[in-house]
C-alpha cells in the first residue's frame, strides 16, 4: 500500500514535470512560460519529498534549497519581464525579434 | 594544515577563497551605497578597484589551499589540485573581465556598484561549481552563478537588446535548471544520497547497474549542464544572448560560465560518475560531435563579429567536450589547459569588439572592423593574437591547447572526434581570418567614427592577456605540468574502490544530514 502511494506520487510528479516542459515549449506569453518553469521545479520538489520517505532527509533539505532558489529566480525573472515590458509594451515572446531567435 | 570535516568550522577554511570573494562583494555593495549618496551619480573609481583587490586576495587564499591536506575525500566541497586550478582560471577570468569592463562602464554611464557585486557573486557561484562534490551544492552553485549572470545580461535597461537577451537567457536558463534538478532528484532516487562519493560507490557496488532511474538522472543532469555550457542541441539561446548582452558581460559569461560548467562536468561526469561510463559516454560523444560541426558551419555565414564570436564560443565547447569524452586523466588535463587559454582569448576578443562597437554597442558588423589594424595598431595587433589563438595557430596558447586535446582524444581511441576537431578547426580559419583580412587589407570608410582611447586598466588587461596567450604557446611546459598535476589529483573513483567491492565502502560523510543508504528497501 505504502509503495503504491509512492509510485502514484512519482508518476504524478513526472506528469507535472512533463506539463511544465510542454508549457515552456508551447506557450508564447513570457509570464506563462515562467509559470511553467516554476511548475517544473515544484514537480521536482514533489519527487524529492516522495523519495525522502524511504531514502532519508537529505532530499527534504534540497527541497528547501529549491524553494529559496525559486523565490530568488522569481524576483529576478519578474524584474526582467517588467524591464522588457517597458520596451515592447507586451510580454509575448514572438514579438521580441530584435535578435534572431 | 590538516582539514578535518568532522568539525564544521573547517568548512570555513576549505571555502576561504569563496568567502573572501563573497565578503568583498557585500563590502562593495554597502560601501557603494554609502559613498554614492544621491541617486544617479556614478560610483567612485575605488569601488571597482576594491572588487579587483578582492579577487586578488581570493587568489592568494586559493594558493594557500594548496598547502592544505584533507584526509579522505567524502566532503561536500573538494579540496584538491583540480579545484585550485579551476579557481585560478575563474578568478583570472573575473579579474580580467572587471579590468576590461571599466572603460565600457564609463562609456555607457553604468559605473554602479551593483555591476561589481553581481560579477563577484557570479564568481563565487562559478568557484563553488568547480569544487562541488555534492549534488545540492551543485544546484545552489549553478543557480547562484546563473541568477547573477541573468541580471548582468540585462544590466543595461535602456537598451532593448540587453533586456531581450536577458529574458531569453533567463527563460532558457531556468528551463535548464528544471532539467538539472530533475536529474539530481532521480539520481538521489536511484542511489539514496546526494553526496557524490556515495553515489559513486553505490554504482560501483553494482546494485544500480542498469537502473533506468539512474540512467535517466544522469541524462537529465547532462542536459542541464549542456544548456549551461551551450552544447548543441541546447545552444539555441547562446547566439541571441551573447549578441544582445553588454559586450564585456558577454566576454565574462562566455569565459567564466563555460569554465565553471566544464569544471563541474569534468569532475562530476568523468570522475564521480566514471563507473557509469556506459551511460554517459554515448551522449557526450554525440554532444561533442554536433557541438563542433554545427556552430562552425553557421559562423561561416555570419557578418556580425559579436555573433560570430558567440558561435565560435559554442564551437569551443565542442572542442572541450572532446576532452570530456576521452574521459582519461590526459583528457581532463587537456580540457583544463584549454579552459584557461579559452577564458583569456574569449575575454580579450569580446573586449576589442566593444571598443570597436562604440557607444551603445551598435557597430559590431564585419564592415566596422575595416582598417582597424591601421587606425589602432596596438589594439589591432592584440585582436590578431586573440583571433589566431581562437583559430588555433602557433605560437599561441590555442594551438598548444588543441594539440593537447587531440593527443588526449587519440590516446583514448576517439579517432573520429579527433578528425572532426581538426576538420572543424580548418573550417573555422575562414571566419577568423576574414576578420583579419578586413582589419588590414580594406580601408575604413570615411564616415567611420573615431574610436575611444582605452584607459589604463584596459591596456593593462590587454597586455596581460596577450602575454599569457603567447607564453602558453611558446613556453607551455610549466602550465602543462600544473594542469596535469591538477588532473592527476583526481583519481577516478572506480580505480580506488573497485578492488574493495563487497566491503561497505567509506565512512559516511560528516555532513549535517544523516545518511541512511543502508536501510532502504
Amino acid at each position: 500500500m505504502n509503495l503504491d502511494i509512492e509510485n502514484a506520487a512519482l508518476i504524478l510528479s513526472a506528469f507535472l514535470f512533463a506539463v511544465g516542459t510542454a508549457g515552456v515549449l508551447v506557450r508564447r506569453n513570457a509570464i506563462i512560460v515562467f509559470m511553467c518553469v516554476e511548475l517544473m521545479l515544484n514537480a521536482v520538489n514533489l519527487t524529492l519529498v516522495v523519495f525522502s520517505r524511504s531514502l532519508g532527509l537529505e532530499a527534504q533539505v534540497l527541497v528547501f534549497f529549491v524553494m529559496a532558489v525559486a523565490a530568488a529566480e522569481a524576483a529576478v525573472g519578474l524584474a526582467i519581464i517588467i524591464a522588457i515590458f517597458r520596451h515592447y509594451e507586451g510580454v509575448d515572446v514572438d514579438r521580441f525579434n530584435l535578435l534572431r531567435w | 594544515m590538516i582539514l578535518d570535516f568532522s568539525s564544521q568550522l573547517h568548512y570555513f577554511w576549505a571555502l576561504l577563497p569563496e568567502i573572501v570573494v563573497s565578503v568583498t562583494a557585500l563590502a562593495v555593495l554597502l560601501l557603494d551605497v554609502f559613498q554614492r549618496g544621491s541617486r544617479g551619480a556614478p560610483s567612485a573609481r575605488w569601488v571597482g578597484a576594491l572588487a579587483v583587490a578582492g579577487v586578488i586576495a581570493a587568489a592568494i587564499a586559493n594558493a594557500w589551499l594548496l598547502t592544505v591536506e584533507v584526509p579522505g575525500q567524502n566532503d561536500m566541497i573538494a579540496v584538491d589540485g583540480f579545484r585550485v586550478a579551476t579557481n585560478f582560471i575563474i578568478l583570472g577570468a573575473t579579474a580580467l573581465g572587471l579590468l576590461f569592463s571599466f572603460d565600457w562602464l564609463d562609456r555607457e554611464g553604468l559605473r554602479i556598484g551593483e555591476y561589481f557585486f553581481l560579477v563577484l557573486m557570479a564568481c563565487v557561484g562559478m568557484m563553488m561549481l568547480g569544487g562541488t562534490r555534492d549534488l545540492i551544492v551543485l544546484f545552489v552553485a549553478v543557480e547562484l552563478m546563473s541568477i547573477s549572470v541573468y541580471v548582468l545580461t540585462g544590466i543595461n535597461r535602456r537598451d532593448r537588446r540587453s533586456s531581450e537577451a536577458a529574458l531569453k537567457y533567463f527563460l532558457m536558463g531556468a528551463f535548464a535548471s528544471g532539467f538539472l534538478l530533475y536529474g539530481i532528484a532521480l539520481i538521489f532516487g536511484a542511489v539514496g544520497s546526494t553526496n557524490l562519493s556515495l553515489v559513486t560507490s553505490e554504482i560501483v557496488r553494482g546494485t544500480e547497474a542498469g537502473n533506468p532511474l539512474l540512467f535517466a538522472g544522469v541524462a537529465l543532469l547532462l542536459v542541464g549542464l549542456g544548456f549551461k555550457v551551450s552544447a548543441v542541441p541546447f545552444h539555441a539561446w547562446t547566439p541571441d544572448t551573447y549578441e544582445g548582452a553588454p559586450t564585456p558581460v558577454t566576454g565574462f559569461m562566455a569565459a567564466g560560465v563555460k569554465a565553471a560548467g566544464f569544471a563541474a562536468i569534468l569532475r562530476i561526469v568523468t570522475i564521480e560518475l566514471a563507473p557509469a561510463e556506459p551511460f554517459w559516454h554515448g551522449i557526450v560523444w554525440w554532444l561533442a560531435m554536433l557541438t563542433m560541426i554545427v556552430p562552425n558551419l553557421i559562423a561561416l555565414a555570419e557578418d556580425d563579429v559579436k555573433r560570430m564570436l558567440a558561435y565560435s564560443s559554442i564551437a569551443h565547447a565542442g572542442y572541450l567536450l572532446v576532452g570530456v569524452s576521452a574521459g582519461s586523466s590526459l583528457g581532463r588535463s587537456a580540457a583544463l589547459f584549454y579552459l584557461g587559454v579559452y577564458a583569456i582569448m574569449t575575454l580579450g576578443a569580446f573586449a576589442v569588439v566593444y571598443v570597436v562597437a562604440g557607444k551603445g554597442d551598435s557597430r559590431s558588423k564585419l564592415a566596422d572592423f575595416r582598417g582597424l589594424g591601421w587606425r589602432r595598431p596596438l589594439l589591432g595587433a592584440a585582436f590578431v593574437v586573440f583571433l589566431l589563438s581562437l583559430a588555433g595557430f602557433p605560437p599561441t596558447g590555442g594551438f598548444i591547447g588543441k594539440l593537447y586535446l587531440l593527443s588526449a582524444a587519440v590516446e583514448a581511441g576517439e579517432v573520429a572526434l579527433a578528425i572532426t576537431l581538426v576538420l572543424t578547426s580548418l573550417i573555422s580559419y575562414y571566419y577568423y581570418l576574414r576578420v583579419m583580412w578586413k582589419m588590414y587589407f580594406e580601408a575604413a570608410s570615411d564616415d567611420a567614427p573615431d574610436l575611444d582611447r582605452s584607459g589604463p586598466a584596459f591596456r593593462f588587461a590587454t597586455v596581460v592577456a596577450v602575454v599569457a596567450l603567447l607564453a602558453a604557446g611558446l613556453f607551455p611546459g610549466h602550465a602543462l605540468r600544473t594542469v596535469s598535476e591538477a588532473a592527476e589529483g583526481l583519481t577516478p573513483r572506480s580505480a580506488v574502490v573497485a578492488p574493495a567491492i563487497g566491503q561497505t565502502n567509506a565512512v559516511p560523510p560528516p555532513t549535517a544530514v544523516v545518511h541512511t543508504p543502508a536501510d532502504r528497501s
